[in-house]
């Protein structure tokens, strides 16, 4: 699968977003097309966590526009919870549902949603343990299961929805060091798989090795953005510069 | 010995059928509490899912200000004046069945606690809950149903129970309206024996079944309720 250039997703119009006296997105403008995978690194605290749960709602900008699929849906009078179904979002702490077992935390919003029936659930959430390795744990709590498997069947609860696009917040840092490989194999899977995906990330090496361009965003703008050899063999940004060299 | 607490057995519960005064009034507090409970009850959760949501996203201005009225008049003022004036005031010129005007007064009562409950138990689950529903597209309403409420409501258990058990035991004095309860019916008994021994204490066992009972079938759906936990 390739990157679909004519295909645009996601695009972000002059994105601003402050709290209070604090601007924290200072006009970020990107597109970001079918297939490809943009992987955001940069300092904490600059904006790139920000930024991508700006692109679901979760946080609300105060300036600028998003179009997602071609709606504005910063607009108000937006439905976003229909929007959201088509933008799964993976965080860094999980966040399954601990009262629910693993089958049911993938079943629960397609058929709150009405998208499948209970039978059809069922079986794509069966199909979906498979994918991430974990058809065994169907009946088990979220509790009783290691991170890097928390982290796995957050993943496949998202892609229960068949989301267009996914954003991943720091998905493997709230992981032991052990089980981050495993995390990221699944979504290099699901990177050559075609999905679209937006990854929050300190991985420098996921960055480098899976996506298709890679996004430095720090005291709230984009300051460079380029392919990863480029970006990483000769970067320009002499802020990007001194990052990685602490970083890498 | 005996003979004298059999006779006084025999002229307080006996004679008259007048142990039938402490069932019927069982029977009237039970059913104040249950319809008090389920009233308290839709209004906690009312109140606490309001007062949560506006903490978090300033929506329902209005409604949380409301809210905020009702907590501190009701939580400020005695249970008995407000039964009284649930009799006298509200119902004064209207005739209706006590069993409502107890239910109404007494779950009016119960869910401004009912909802200071809910409320810090929706305040305990973590955001990132809320947020990883709202992310899959589940609107308000699915995530506090589906994700939220379940989860609180498991948090509170043992603090709901307690104030069921509260609510049992304040339902007593719903005697100063005219109503014949568990409490009323014993004291009905001691006006008509000069004893205040027999009935008394016989109503207090009764209330004490009554809690233990209901505390027994509590930790079991508790204990149920806590089977997704290692």
């Amino acid at each position: 699968m390739s990157v679909d250039k004519s295909k645009v997703l996601i695009q972000v119009q002059d994105l601003k977003k402050a709290f209070g006296a604090n601007q924290v997105l200072d006009g970020i403008s990107t597109d970001i097309c079918q297939g490809e995978v943009v992987a955001i690194i940069g300092p904490s605290g600059s904006g790139k966590s920000t930024f991508l749960r700006s692109l679901n709602l979760l946080e609300e900008p105060t300036g600028g526009r998003i179009l997602f699929e071609g709606t504005d849906i910063t607009d108000p009078k937006v439905d976003i919870n229909r929007h959201r179904q088509k933008i799964g979002m993976v965080f860094q702490q999980f966040n399954l549902f601990p009262h629910k077992t693993v089958k049911q935390n993938i079943m629960m919003a397609p058929v709150a949603l009405k998208l499948m029936t209970k039978e059809e659930a069922s079986k794509r959430a069966d199909e979906l343990l498979t994918r991430v390795g974990l058809p065994d744990k169907a009946n088990a709590y979220p509790d009783m299961l290691s991170g890097g498997q928390k982290q796995r069947i957050a993943i496949a609860r998202s892609l229960a929805m068949n989301p267009d696009v996914m954003l991943f917040d720091e998905p493997t840092s709230a992981l032991d060091p052990e089980m981050v490989g495993e995390v990221l194999e699944l979504m290099k899977e699901l990177a050559q798989s075609g999905m679209t995906m937006v990854v929050v990330t300190h991985e420098m090496g996921f960055a480098r090795e899976v996506a298709t361009r890679v996004l430095f965003i720090d005291d709230g703008k984009i300051q460079e953005e380029n392919a990863p050899e480029e970006f990483f063999g000769n970067p320009q940004n002499p802020r990007l510069k001194e990052f990685l060299s602490k970083v890498l | 010995m005996f003979e004298k607490f059999g006779h006084d057995f025999y002229i307080n519960f006996i004679k008259d059928d007048r142990y039938t005064w402490l069932l019927d009034g069982l029977k009237n507090t039970m059913i104040i509490t249950v319809f008090a409970l389920l009233i308290g009850i839709c209004i906690g959760f009312l109140v606490a899912i309001i007062r949560s949501s506006h903490d978090k996203s300033g929506n329902f201005k209005i409604a949380n200000a409301i809210c905020k009225v009702y907590l501190t008049v009701i939580r400020g003022t005695p249970t008995v004046i407000q039964l009284l004036i649930m009799n006298f005031v509200v119902f004064g010129s209207v005739s209706v069945n006590e069993i409502l005007v107890g239910s109404l007064a007494f779950g009016i009562n119960s869910g401004a606690y009912v909802a200071e409950i809910v409320r810090s138990g929706i305040m305990s689950i973590d955001q990132g809950q809320t947020e990883a529903g709202r992310s899959l597209g589940l609107n308000f309403t699915q995530t506090m149903r589906l994700i939220i409420i379940p989860q609180a409501f498991k948090n509170v258990l043992p603090a709901l129970v307690n104030e069921f058990i509260v609510l049992i035991k304040e339902t007593s004095i719903i005697g100063y309206i005219g109503m014949m309860d568990l409490t009323k019916g014993a004291m009905l008994i001691q006006s008509r024996t000069y004893n205040a021994f027999m009935p008394l204490l016989a109503a207090a066992a009764i209330y004490l079944i009554v809690v233990m009972v209901l505390t027994f079938f509590m930790n079991k759906l508790e204990r149920r309720l806590r089977t997704s936990e290692r």
